[in-house]
């Protein structure tokens, strides 16, 4: 804590920690842009000045859209993370409106048991689930993650969906049951569109946590045309020793793009999302 | 014809009055809720539920891949037990999520506490600020290997600007560096984590609080220490318990960045169980490594369970 008052007391507390935390998450992203557009000479040269680029070249895209499978990857990558970040909005309300809304035997199990399958961690799944995805006859198809994202995104939706269907008042509740709503109408048309934010906070994260995903991708994934931009980009742009930086570069910065692009646009929704599991907890 | 058409109508009652049955039944509560936990339920169970016992069968068998298993006791955890690779992981994968877990809950509180003063373009600043926690965490990892490249590493040609001796460190290619290395990227990549919920936290904590204590005549330190810390420490709990869980257990990381090298020094359990069952083949051993990972983990959620009832 510092003590300071005026300018300089605001530049120590405020302007120069906040300058160090800004670089360091930064350069990785600056250094994966330019990188990106250096030639190979420029690149593998230990006598230019490397901060910046002196020959900007657009050749290392242009290789990676004409000689690998990037598009291929990138919409493997989007179609995985739409229909499973889907599958996951479904069930995750499915299981959070009885869980918050009701009473019934055996409710406070279930909740556990939720919260606990949020909980475990993939790598202590692989294996069994490498052998199970064999046995269905589901290795190198999207449908392999597809079905076995929803495993870690379904608990993480339902409870976050949990704490917004709470908010809900009651009374909405109850008036519509007495109008003469089923249940099922109930839940869908008056609680569930009140509860639109919390779809898109859930959606959002369920979303970036798909494209995200390495583990299961890069085992059940092994052919060129199945893979995702992650897996892809490992697996075929680094051959043996030799490392494609450039056109590796290239592929993580148009990789991280619309993550970044949706990102921006629900910033408020995602952070809601990060921090209802603890702070409003 | 009378009759038939009384026959008829007989059935066609029932059916009606069944079917309001039905309708009724369902919308009794514990019906209604059942019914639609079911399918979300046998989903799970299908997926995590049985993968997970299914797991444990693995672990008690000898079972090369694409071969039946045979059912060994267990052996296969003795073997582990007996493996001074496997003591190492451990003692890795330890050291591994202490280091970083301190370190982004350290670092992760001061930027939480820069942050949370008023300035400008605050919003676009913290929505920049998580980047690296956004982005797919492969593709940034890519990015910093470049970055410690053996040859061409930035860090070193700004260390040979300030007059270090040519080759610079090998950042990835020493045992106790690389391991370094990997618990900085890993700080790097989940401190927005930290620092944004922690963000969250302290603005939770009402202003009347520090209000008081300052008319009280407490120092700024006085109030961090008994204001801002007692109340942020339910946050603070949670979000260290979600970043050990996902420390405890990265892949990613060093399967990009080392595959555990050099010399198993940055092996952690999870690249090492893929490492036996997926590139040696070995289903049955690799699941026994990567069940290794449970008692720890049971430990953090037991703690958990624990905080939550105290509360």
């Amino acid at each position: 804590m510092v003590h300071g008052h005026g300018w300089t007391g605001r530049a120590l507390r405020l302007w120069l920690p906040l300058g160090f935390f800004l670089i360091v998450t930064l350069f990785p992203f600056y250094w994966m842009a330019i990188t990106s557009l250096k030639p190979n000479a420029e690149l593998y040269s230990t006598k230019v000045m490397p901060l910046i680029v002196h020959h900007p070249t657009l050749k290392h895209y242009v290789d990676l859209l004409t000689e690998t499978s990037f598009l291929q990857w990138t919409w493997n990558t989007t179609i995985i993370a739409v229909v499973s970040t889907a599958i996951s909005l479904v069930f995750g309300s499915m299981l959070a409106y009885p869980l918050a809304r009701m009473n019934f035997p055996g409710g406070a199990l279930i909740a556990f048991t939720v919260a606990a399958t949020y909980l475990v961690p993939q790598p202590l799944l692989f294996i069994p689930l490498a052998d199970i995805i064999n046995r269905l006859g589901l290795g190198n198809t999207l449908t392999s993650v597809i079905l076995t994202y929803p495993t870690m995104l379904v608990p993480f939706c339902a409870w976050l969906l949990m704490g917004y269907f709470k908010t809900v008042p009651r009374d909405l509740e109850d008036a519509a049951r007495i109008d003469g709503a089923t249940r099922t109408q109930t839940m869908v048309r008056v609680i569930l569109p009140l509860c639109t934010p919390g779809f898109i906070s859930a959606g959002i994260f369920a979303f970036t946590l798909a494209q995200n995903e390495f583990l299961y991708a890069l085992i059940f994934l092994t052919n060129t045309d199945v893979r995702t931009v992650p897996v892809g980009a490992i697996a075929e742009l680094v051959r043996g020793d030799v490392f494609y930086w450039g056109q590796l570069m290239a592929a993580a910065l148009l990789g991280s793009v619309p993550v970044a692009i949706i990102y921006s646009f629900f910033v408020e929704h995602y952070v809601a999302g990060l921090t209802s599991g603890s702070v409003k907890a | 014809m009378p009759s038939q058409a009384a026959t008829l109508a007989v059935p066609s009652i029932t059916v009606r009055r069944r079917r309001r049955g039905f309708r009724h039944w369902t919308e009794r509560e514990p019906v209604f809720a059942w019914l639609m936990i079911i399918p979300p339920l046998l989903f799970l169970i299908a997926l995590v539920g049985y993968p997970f016992v299914y797991g444990i069968l693995l672990s008690l068998e000898d079972r090369p891949v694409a071969h039946a298993g045979t059912f060994i006791g267990l052996k296969n955890f003795v073997t582990n037990f007996h493996d001074p690779v496997f003591w190492q992981v451990a003692r890795n994968t330890f050291l591994y999520t202490f280091c970083a877990t301190l370190l982004k809950a350290v670092g992760g509180l001061g930027m939480a506490l820069v942050m949370n003063q008023v300035f400008p373009a605050k919003n676009v600043i913290r929505a920049v600020m998580l980047l690296p926690f956004i982005v797919p965490t492969v593709l940034s990892t890519v990015a910093w290997m470049w970055i410690l490249d053996p040859s061409f590493s930035v860090v070193n040609w700004v260390m040979f600007q300030f007059g270090l001796p040519r080759p610079g460190p090998a950042w990835l290619g020493n045992p106790s560096l690389a391991m370094f290395s990997l618990i900085m990227i890993n700080t790097w990549r989940g401190l927005p984590f930290y620092g944004i919920t922690l963000l969250a936290g302290l603005q939770t904590i009402p202003p009347d609080l520090h209000e008081a204590a300052v008319i009280d005549g407490a120092g700024t330190w006085a109030r961090f220490r008994y204001i801002t810390l007692p109340l942020l420490m339910p946050v603070i709990f949670i979000v260290t318990l979600f970043s050990v869980i996902f420390t405890f257990s990265d892949f990613q990381l060093v399967y990009v960045l080392t595959r555990g090298g050099p010399a198993n020094a940055t092996h952690l359990f999870a690249t090492y169980a893929f490492d036996i069952a997926m590139g040696a083949g070995q289903f049955g051993l690799g699941a026994s490594v990567a069940l290794a990972m449970l008692p720890a983990l049971a430990v953090v959620i037991a703690g958990l369970a624990f905080y939550m009832r105290r509360r």
